[in-house]
């Protein structure tokens, strides 16, 4: 029994201090038949604790980012400056009533939420978290993640139809819609990662991006022509993907009051609720995954006194505060604006981006691979601008609707 | 046959006989897509990865949101009354066992599972790749040409008829 506790924390301190395979000293003294399932709860775990934690800590942070932004103090009642707000939100949903309209076709009104919230949870089993971490090292990872993110729209179509309720089934149609339409450009944009790294296995695509022994700075591939521009589509697609401002017209609380999830209250919200913000956190993680090096540090120097998780979580936490500025930044779009960009924009963007990855496949990080993929971006970023914005329709706004008065 | 396979085969079953028999469409389709994804999970439980991941991808991600925008855009989602067996089951009945008569000796053809000599091919992403793209692009290429012939084909069918001049609402 002490040698058992002594081995856990030892586990414990090897994790924490990014030594390779955690799992060898304490596991042989688990029994036999019971090894794979604990080898697979002692994986499972963390995600289950660490994600929802930080789901909890994002909502108090994004409220109080918010109210910063919008000139008001925000949650500052719970807790010292606001901080416990969390747990007077979570207490509330778990207490409220669970109400299900009558008409509501009770069994996938249940379901719907489950069905968010378990693929969402299992894209994080492909993520690499840290330089030993990666809970299920696919050669396939990539599609994997994309593959179980897939089935979320099937959740919130299901939450929408069977609330019986027309707004509930628009806000639901619009999401489908929006998500199909920039799952295509999100899709795209991380093949061109694929291309240049040659494989879908997202340990390896980490690997790929380290620093070789004589640079300075490694080699994310946000660093290269390519890589900036698909980590820019990458995170624009997201952001409508996760159904946030400023796409989230799905939720549409002016027009459509809450979309989808109209009808649901209490615990089956807030599963809805931290559905769409693990959703966010799975894309924030494949977008550092992908571009920004995983869990390498920026400086190569860096790596040896600071662990690789810390960085992992640091760019997470970096890329959520980008999210939350936005959200408080920018209007929601329109819906023919929504699509516009999607088709008309990012898809052909993407195309053209991967183009300029196989072209750097080949001319490689020269001078010559420099000028060319710049300029192929620059100039068709420049010219589909263009030809969606003729110069001619900016100018004066005109009011169709609301006539010319005093603002 | 392990437990889990046959778990996984009991949801197929039970989803694919759900989709036939029950009344209310949209629960037909969720029915179809609990089908597709316990077909998945068989392919997955067998080590063919890429196929039981496309599989996902694509009936699920992609067909099963098509039959829900199509029960969507033509009816309505209402439950129809109507006798659930009708004359062309004789016909629906004739196919399909047609089909699992192929299917079958297929089957008997093949190597036995349970003989340990016959080695089960574990193909990685790579070489699947390798076959897609370059021993057999042709095939791949003539499929990317029919659904671009069709999709280019739902769009015509789509499009306003010339003829008929609409009046612009600005």
């Amino acid at each position: 029994m002490m040698e058992g506790l002594r081995e856990f924390c030892g586990m414990i301190w090897k994790v924490l201090s990014d030594q390779p395979d955690p799992k060898a000293a304490f596991l042989p003294l688990v029994p036999e038949a019971w090894r794979v399932e604990v080898s697979a709860l002692l994986s499972v775990l963390p995600i289950l604790m660490v994600f929802p934690a930080l789901f909890a800590l994002t909502t108090v942070l994004e409220r109080k980012g918010l109210g910063r932004i919008q000139n008001r103090p925000g949650p500052n009642r719970v807790g010292p400056a606001g901080f416990l707000q969390f747990a007077a939100d979570g207490i509330k949903t778990l207490t409220k009533e669970d109400v299900v309209p009558r008409a509501a076709d009770r069994v996938l009104h249940f379901i719907a939420p489950l069905a968010l919230v378990v693929p969402v949870f299992l894209t994080f089993s492909v993520l690499p978290f840290g330089r030993n971490l990666v809970p299920l090292n696919l050669d396939a990872g990539l599609l994997f993640f994309f593959a179980v993110g897939a089935s979320t729209e099937l959740a919130i179509f299901m939450a929408g139809w069977a609330s019986r309720n027309k707004y509930s089934l628009l806000g639901a149609l619009r999401g489908i819609a929006q998500m199909v339409s920039y799952e295509i450009p999100l899709i795209l944009s991380t093949l061109s990662v694929v291309m240049v790294a040659g494989t879908m296995s997202l340990p390896a695509i980490v690997d790929a991006q380290a620093a070789g022994s004589g640079d300075l700075l490694s080699r994310w591939h946000v660093f290269t022509p390519w890589g900036f521009a698909g980590f820019l589509l990458f995170l624009v697609a997201a952001c409508a993907e996760a159904n946030r401002a400023p796409f989230d017209l799905p939720e549409g609380e002016s027009e459509i009051i809450a979309g989808y999830y109209l009808e649901y209250s209490g615990f089956k919200f807030a599963l809805f609720f931290l559905g769409e913000y693990l959703g966010l956190f799975a894309a924030c993680g494949l977008g550092i995954t992908l571009f920004l090096g995983g869990w390498h540090a920026p400086f190569r120097f860096m790596e040896a006194w600071v662990p690789s998780y810390l960085w992992f979580f640091a760019k997470l936490a970096g890329l959520v505060a980008v999210f939350i500025w936005v959200r408080g930044t920018l209007p929601r779009v329109r819906m023919d604006q929504l699509m516009n960009l999607a088709w008309k924009f990012m898809l052909p963007l993407a195309l053209i981006n991967l183009f300029a990855a196989a072209l750097w496949h080949f001319l490689g990080s020269t001078p010559a691979g420099w000028a060319i993929t710049t300029g192929l971006l620059v100039v068709s970023y420049w010219s589909l601008g263009r030809i969606l914005m003729p110069p001619g329709r900016i100018g004066r706004r005109v009011y169709r609707y609301a006539g010319e008065g005093p603002a | 046959m392990s437990a889990l396979n046959l778990l996984l085969g009991i949801v197929v079953l039970t989803g694919a006989v759900a989709a036939l028999s029950l009344r209310n469409l949209v629960h037909c389709a969720f029915a179809s897509i609990g089908a597709f994804l316990g077909l998945a999970g068989l392919y997955l439980h067998m080590g063919a990865e890429f196929v039981g991941l496309v599989q996902i991808l694509v009936y699920v991600g992609a067909v099963g949101i098509l039959f829900v925008f199509a029960i969507l855009l033509t009816r309505g989602g209402g439950v129809e009354e109507r006798p659930l067996f009708s004359t062309s089951w004789l016909c629906g009945v004739g196919v399909a066992g047609a089909l699992a008569l192929v299917l079958l000796s297929g089957l008997f053809k093949g190597a036995d599972p349970s003989d340990p000599a016959a080695s089960r091919p574990s193909p990685t992403l790579k070489q699947v790749g390798q076959r897609l793209m370059v021993e057999d692009v042709l095939a791949l290429e003539i499929m990317a040409l029919l659904l671009t012939v069709a999709s280019i084909g739902a769009i015509v069918i789509a499009m306003p008829e010339p003829s008929r001049k609409e009046e612009d609402p600005t």
